[in-house]
């Protein structure tokens, strides 16, 4: 372990690199490959559902199986393939974006991202312990207590319990890295829209998160130790979980779509090589977008029966909301007008984003109205509409983000060829698949079932519906293809600026110095690097001259907290196992120990390292 | 970076927020807080919700003793006043007098989860369990749940105390007692919020 003050040249083995590192760039490297890994996972779950649905009356599997796919394919793509996969751009990208050398807290940046994983890990585990979850991924109360619902549902709970932690202290560090990490001249207004949204969706994950850790903790205590808050006999009131659910449900949408906004407003000024239309507009948009998000919850449960003037009021804000979404899409638009366009693959990705997310936004509006919301209400109408959203817009932003920092991150892009032939697949496969699911739900096939009956007019629908979601599949298959065609013999780029971008994160060299920026540059105006180029000399202002480099140490705590946490969530959930093996108490305190255990001796002061001026020098000479 | 204070002279008259690393932990503490605030809320907002769902078991007014949840209050606040004073001490570059005070801390809260260990013993031997009915659900969970805090935060100060016993106040640790001292004054607020919302508004009549 890396406890010693001088450890700069110390070589690691390659595995125990990764697992103490506390850089940002290569704990970013990490949220992608798991963001990765359980997008695939929960993306085949979602090629089973549309087998199963792909003729009427279909035996390929049991409505049980079909129940915990659901449940599966939502939680894992939400909470465990979209959220890491933009933390992962939000920690390689914003550093370098505000010109620091790391995040606020390295070692909790790097105890976030493995108490998520953890988490996804002990969700995952559901499978060989009697079943995953199964009462939908809003777990839903009756549905989902100790009467209903079987062990899966202890995996949801303490599994989302663990990995929403990790992501809440992240936001945490990501929130005071942008608030005081920057750069000199780095002010507020002039940090790139990618800074502004990850700030935003952070704070919406302190306040949206915590309801969730408690949602989450009451459905633990009603399925372990006999809780009464859901159970009308006892004097409880089922209500009140899908309040807790949808205070943080719906923020949570704008957590994940607020960062792919921030990656489009970096993507399309790049391509349109101009300035980004309406910046402070942009800005005050997220920021308004933020505060209505807290205010419309209660349009998830217009049918539950709470009444016409919540209904009403919840209605009328959750409109509004229109407003600064559309302020954005102009913006989009106007900073293509006129500009020098290039619709390379990932600009395709990110002007494609526009009217897709359009068409989510207008069924947004549809369903926002009450009274029609209970013809559309559970059916597949709204699968169609959030897909739109969460496909349509966060989708196609992260694959935008991934093709336009590919280079930056490994040092060579991805073949254009292979990202067109995925782009179209990827667009056309997305339309096929849930276009028509707008009017199966409208001509009203419910969501959520397992299988229907033929001759309703829904048969060739489904179909369609099912062969789209191939295409899609295709398109994904393409993109790992690409990732390691590209690997092999992608040209390598040496120049720090591929794209002759705009901001930032294009100052430095690639591949990155470990301490990203050898003297922390001088921010002059928006979009810096540009600025830079056209009025300066051509490389940013120093603001400190060039010595030592204090650099955070790496350290295996961070990995054996989360692996305590793991083994206490699943001490927790053998107590509802009928055949524990080892007592659940033991286990719980095995955990227990472990992770504050480690707690205490990280107190043990740790101050880092210093990479020497030669060794400084030498580097800039290497890479320079 | 610590290194860039210059020390020579004494502590800065801030060592908590004096260098970049104090800054981030003074903010990061602040906003893990404003997140802890809507977790107890949503606690809060379910106590309400449920406190009348006593589903025939024990009711609240024939439970809670106003003497008892007084003792508890003046332990804890009164043991928010000297995490203050240890904080004032620190400022001036006193470490015996931070310690001393930051121990009285600690044995104030001991006494007040003391009492909350009696308190739910006492209420579980005259009936009210866990799962007698949804209020008694909600209290224990909302109370507990402060409670589970109080203890974190007594084993964070005690970390603290045994770590730097002999070593006096540095820029590093400045920040860490602050942190921990915040922490202390948030659970305080948290519990004249329960004192209020939970003991007073029942035995009020509200």
């Amino acid at each position: 372990m890396a406890t010693a003050t001088a450890t700069a040249n110390k070589k690691k083995s390659v595995v125990w690199d990764w697992l103490t590192t506390v850089d940002h760039k290569k704990l970013a490297i990490l949220y992608l490959v798991a963001g990765t890994l359980f997008f695939v996972k929960a993306g085949l779950m979602a090629l089973f559902i549309r087998i199963q649905l792909m003729v009427p009356e279909n035996d390929f599997m049991t409505g049980q199986v079909f129940n915990e796919l659901i449940t599966m394919h939502g939680t894992i793509m939400l909470f465990l393939a979209v959220t890491p996969l933009i933390f992962g751009f939000m920690n390689f990208v914003i550093p370098l974006q505000i010109g620091a050398r790391d995040v606020a807290f390295p070692f909790i940046n790097a105890l976030g991202f493995w108490i998520f994983f953890f988490g996804g890990l002990l969700l995952s585990m559901s499978w060989f312990f009697g079943g995953a979850p199964d009462a939908g991924w809003t777990a839903y109360v009756p549905l989902s207590t100790r009467e209903y619902a079987g062990s899966g549902m202890d995996f949801y709970a303490l599994g989302l319990q663990v990995s929403g932690f990790g992501t809440l202290i992240s936001a945490i560090n990501f929130i005071v890295t942008i608030i005081n990490m920057r750069a000199p001249g780095m002010t507020m207004m002039r940090m790139p829209l990618f800074c502004w949204t990850g700030l935003v969706a952070s704070i919406l994950i302190v306040f949206a998160f915590t309801p969730l850790a408690a949602g989450l903790a009451l459905l633990m205590l009603d399925r372990l130790f006999m809780g009464q808050f859901f159970t009308p006999d006892m004097g409880g009131n089922s209500i009140l979980w899908a309040h807790i659910f949808w205070i943080f449900g719906h923020p949570e949408v704008y957590i994940l779509v607020l960062p792919a906004f921030g990656i489009i407003s970096e993507v399309v000024p790049a391509f349109s090589h101009k300035r980004l239309f309406g910046y402070t507009a942009m800005v005050f948009a997220t920021i308004v977008i933020a505060f209505l998000s807290f205010m419309v919850w209660v349009h998830h449960m217009f049918t539950i029966g709470i009444g016409p003037i919540t209904n009403s009021v919840f209605a009328l804000a959750t409109m509004t909301i229109a407003v600064p979404t559309g302020i954005k899409i102009f913006n989009w638009l106007f900073t293509m007008w006129g500009g020098k366009l290039v619709f390379n693959t990932a600009m395709l990705c990110a002007a494609s984003f526009v009217p897709t997310f359009v068409l989510g936004g207008i069924t947004g509006v549809m369903l926002s109205m009450a009274p029609v919301d209970y013809l559309y209400h559970d059916t597949y109408f709204v699968v169609a509409h959030f897909h739109y959203i969460i496909i349509g817009g966060i989708v196609f932003g992260l694959l935008a983000g991934l093709y336009y920092w590919y280079p930056k991150m490994f040092g060579h892009k991805l073949n254009e060829t292979l990202g067109k032939i995925m782009f179209w697949l990827l667009y056309i496969g997305f339309h096929l698949t849930f276009f028509i699911q707008h009017i199966l739900g409208l001509i009203g096939m419910p969501r959520r079932v397992y299988t229907y009956l033929g001759g309703q007019g829904w048969d060739t629908m489904n179909l369609v519906s099912s062969v789209g979601a191939f295409v899609m599949g295709a398109a994904i298959v393409v993109l790992v293809l690409n990732i390691v065609y590209s690997a092999f013999k992608s040209e390598r780029i040496t120049v720090s600026d591929p794209w002759n971008a705009r901001t930032l994160e294009w100052a430095t060299h690639t591949p990155i110095p470990e301490y990203n920026f050898a003297q922390t540059p001088q921010v002059r105006s928006l979009d810096p690097w540009f600025y830079e180029k056209v009025h300066g000399e051509g490389k940013m202002q120093p603001a400190e001259p060039l010595q030592d480099i204090h650099m955070p140490n790496g350290s295996i705590l961070p990995f054996l907290m989360s692996l305590g946490l793991f083994i206490w969530g699943f001490g927790m959930i053998m107590i509802n196992m009928d055949n524990p093996i080892v007592p659940p108490g033991v286990v719980i305190a095995i955990g227990f120990i472990m992770t504050f255990g480690t707690m205490v001796l990280h107190s043990k002061e740790d101050h880092g390292y210093h990479i020497p001026l030669e060794e400084v020098k030498k580097i800039e000479k290497e890479v320079g | 970076m610590s290194d860039h204070v210059d020390v020579s002279n004494g502590l800065p008259a801030n060592p908590e927020k004096s260098t970049i690393e104090g800054k981030n932990k003074f903010l990061g503490m602040w906003v893990f807080l404003g997140g802890e605030t809507i977790m107890f809320a949503t606690f809060f907002g379910t106590f309400l919700g449920l406190r009348e769902g006593t589903a025939g078991g024990p009711t609240p007014d024939e439970l809670f003793s106003l003497p008892l949840v007084f003792l508890m209050t003046m332990f804890l606040l009164t043991s928010s006043l000297t995490s203050v004073l240890g904080i004032i001490s620190m400022k001036k570059n006193n470490f015996k007098a931070m310690r001393m005070y930051f121990l009285v801390t600690v044995l104030l809260g001991l006494g007040f989860f003391g009492c909350e260990v009696y308190e739910f013993w006492h209420y579980n031997h005259v009936g009210l369990g866990y799962s007698v009915s949804a209020f008694a659900s909600s209290f224990y969970t909302l109370v507990g749940l402060h409670g589970a805090h109080v203890l974190f935060g007594l084993g964070w100060i005690t970390t603290l105390l045994v770590r730097y016993w002999g070593k006096g106040i540095t820029l590093a640790n400045a920040p860490k007692f602050y942190s921990a001292s915040l922490y202390w004054h948030f659970i305080d607020v948290v519990w004249v919020f329960i004192f209020t919302v939970v003991y007073l508004l029942t035995l009020g009549g509200a």
